[in-house]
């Protein structure tokens, strides 16, 4: 029932990703795609809007039930329920954040922490910082916010703090869903930073609309268009491919919404 | 040592200085000031009110902290108010060379007292079912609707159709339950007689006690972890998923601590009353427990206690003073206090304590 965190599988495995495939009913959202992300790979899985990209996350992470495999090493990640794949160290973020308002952002990171601690922890009271808390608060760089009420955050501090929220977990693979949406163009950056900063040597797959984010700070990119992969590639690869931007890019836009 | 410092600054929340201060200085108020101001009537109806609030704690922890809509706490009332009437039943019926037949049997059934009955001649046993009972049942019907993410109005529905399915079940079983008379017309509560002044106030004392043990009890819980583990479920359950948890498992441990708390309630309701009956534990009372808790704040421990208590006060003079008006006082003090403080009166408090005290220290960006 309460089971501690537990890391399976070795650091340097990548996700692996095989014939998945996800079906609501008649309509088939992911159509048997397959790629896998290395660690230390900042990967950026785009494509036009409902091409599934977000499904694909669902899937990984047990929200929608899928066929095909989805592994680290020698473990499976489908057909685990949601809680089951948090604990093997895989954690997500949602296009819209969501945070606990209510509390503050320290406890925001504290409950995040409490994948470390066992059942029993839970009946005592909160009597010092976690080191992972403080270390996630520096690194996403809410220090100085971290007693006040997580609702209360910027737009873009909401989304840092979700993403120390998976720091505090310890979670080796990262699956970011359009992190940067609604940031302005200095939160972006900072975002970016803070991707590469964290992906070195973890495994990040972020779902994007944003083309110029995309340029800026991608490893290599997977596209996506209608539920099955069209290409992919290094960044440059990517945008050189006419397909790409045939049906996605255009031949000069900087973003598609 | 500026780490210790950060920490010790860092860690914020209730204080527990205060809230243990406020817990004893309401203990205090209701224990000594009740008996000096009260007669023995109006005493005997604080203690029971008290009971309701012992139960309305539970109610704040799984409502108003836990979010899950309990409409039918009057049945784990009525499972620890009939527990101890029994007890108390078959006691006074073996007292004075009695023959060990509570008389209401006697009067309707075959005078013969059914077999899980007889544990309830003992004391322990009947104190521990009071306690274990209630938890067991509210932890296996947790787990079945938790657990199958049963939430909202249905869980609501589904917990005041368990109210309405005792009460019917209690009716059926006028030889073992009393039928709709309920178990009354106790004569001894462990071993002292009921009835007189001073048994009155003993029982008030004991009610006040309680009620003292039981918002320590849930002080410990909110203060916990798991206190903000809760709030946290219920401010946004999917997402607790993706932290590696169950939200089910805290759920049901709330619903199990409420369901214990308000049996202890109704365990303690029998004696005072002098009755436990269908009426004391159905629908009805269900939601009066409830509508206490709302109106005194149902996120806030004092908030509850004092809006249950203060809600049953109102209810017994205003009903008394004009008995066919009661309902529309009842309407009044709703739209009142929900129309004004939609989280009970406890939050109009909040809101004039933060127009007041301004936090300077720290700089939202």
């Amino acid at each position: 029932m309460f089971k501690l965190a537990k890391q399976t599988y070795s650091t340097t495995s990548a996700l692996v990703i095989r014939d998945l495939k996800v079906a609501f009913d008649k309509f088939v959202a992911v159509n048997g795609i397959s790629f896998s992300v290395e660690p230390g790979d900042l990967r950026f899985l785009i494509g036009p809007n409902g091409a599934g990209k977000t499904t694909v996350i669902d899937a990984i992470t047990g929200l929608v039930p899928s066929q095909g495999s989805a592994s680290i090493g020698d473990t499976e990640l489908l057909g685990k329920k949601v809680h089951q794949v948090t604990r093997l160290g895989v954690g997500r973020t949602f296009q819209t954040a969501s945070i606990f308002e209510k509390l503050t952002v320290q406890q925001n990171l504290d409950i995040a922490c409490g994948i470390h601690r066992s059942a029993f922890s839970l009946f005592r009271k909160r009597k010092f910082v976690d080191p992972r808390v403080q270390e996630a608060l520096s690194v996403i760089g809410l220090g100085a916010l971290s007693n006040v009420k997580a609702g209360t955050l910027a737009h873009g501090q909401k989304q840092w703090l979700e993403i120390g929220m998976l720091l505090v977990q310890d979670a080796h693979v990262l699956l970011l869903d359009e992190p940067v949406a609604g940031m302005s163009q200095d939160e972006r950056e900072e975002t970016g930073r803070l991707l590469q900063r964290i992906g070195k040597d973890r495994i990040v797959l972020v779902v994007e609309h944003d083309m110029d984010f995309m340029r800026s700070f991608a490893n290599s990119a997977t596209v996506m268009v209608r539920g099955s992969i069209l290409t992919e590639g290094s960044v440059i690869e990517v945008q050189s491919d006419p397909r790409v931007q045939e049906v996605y890019l255009g031949p000069k836009s900087s973003e598609v919404k | 040592m500026s780490e210790i410092s950060i920490a010790k600054t860092a860690v914020k929340g209730m204080s527990d200085g205060w809230n243990t201060l406020g817990i004893l200085a309401l203990g205090a108020v209701l224990y000594f000031g009740a008996p000096l101001l009260f007669n023995t009537y109006n005493l005997n109806l604080t203690a029971k009110f008290v009971c309701f609030a012992v139960a309305g704690v539970g109610i704040m922890l799984v409502w108003g902290k836990g979010g899950m809509l309990a409409l039918g706490q009057g049945f784990y009332f009525g499972l620890g108010g009939y527990a101890m009437a029994m007890h108390m039943k078959l006691n006074d019926a073996s007292m004075n060379g009695g023959n060990g037949v509570p008389d209401f049997m006697s009067l309707y059934g075959d005078g013969t007292v059914p077999g899980w009955w007889e544990p309830f001649r003992s004391t322990p046993f009947t104190l521990a079912t009071i306690i274990i009972f209630p938890a067991l049942v509210a932890a296996g019907l947790g787990f079945a609707v938790f657990k199958n993410r049963i939430k909202g109005p249905y869980f609501a529905i589904l917990s005041q159709a368990l109210a309405a399915a005792f009460v019917i079940l209690l009716i059926g079983q006028q030889t073992t339950t009393g039928g709709t008379n309920g178990i009354n017309g106790f004569r001894y509560f462990f071993g002292q007689m009921l009835g007189s002044p001073e048994s009155t106030e003993s029982l008030f004392h004991i009610s006040v006690v309680l009620l003292v043990i039981t918002m320590f009890v849930a002080y410990l819980i909110l203060r916990s972890r798991f206190g903000e583990m809760l709030i946290a479920v219920r401010d946004s359950e999917e997402r607790i998923r993706f932290l590696g948890s169950d939200p089910a498992n805290f759920k049901v441990f709330a619903y199990v601590i409420a369901a214990i708390m308000a049996a202890v309630g109704g365990a303690l309701f029998s004696p005072v009353a002098g009755i436990i009956s269908p009426a004391d534990v159905g629908i009805i009372p269900s939601l009066a427990l409830l509508a206490g808790v709302a109106v005194g704040g149902r996120v806030s421990l004092f908030g509850a206690v004092i809006g249950s208590i203060a809600f049953s006060f109102a209810q017994s003079l205003l009903s008394n003073a004009f008995p066919s008006f009661w309902t529309y006082f009842q309407g009044a003090i709703f739209i009142l206090v929900f129309g004004f403080f939609p989280g009970g009166i406890a939050s109009g408090f909040k809101k004039l304590r933060a127009a007041f005290v301004r936090k300077g220290d720290v700089q939202i960006g």
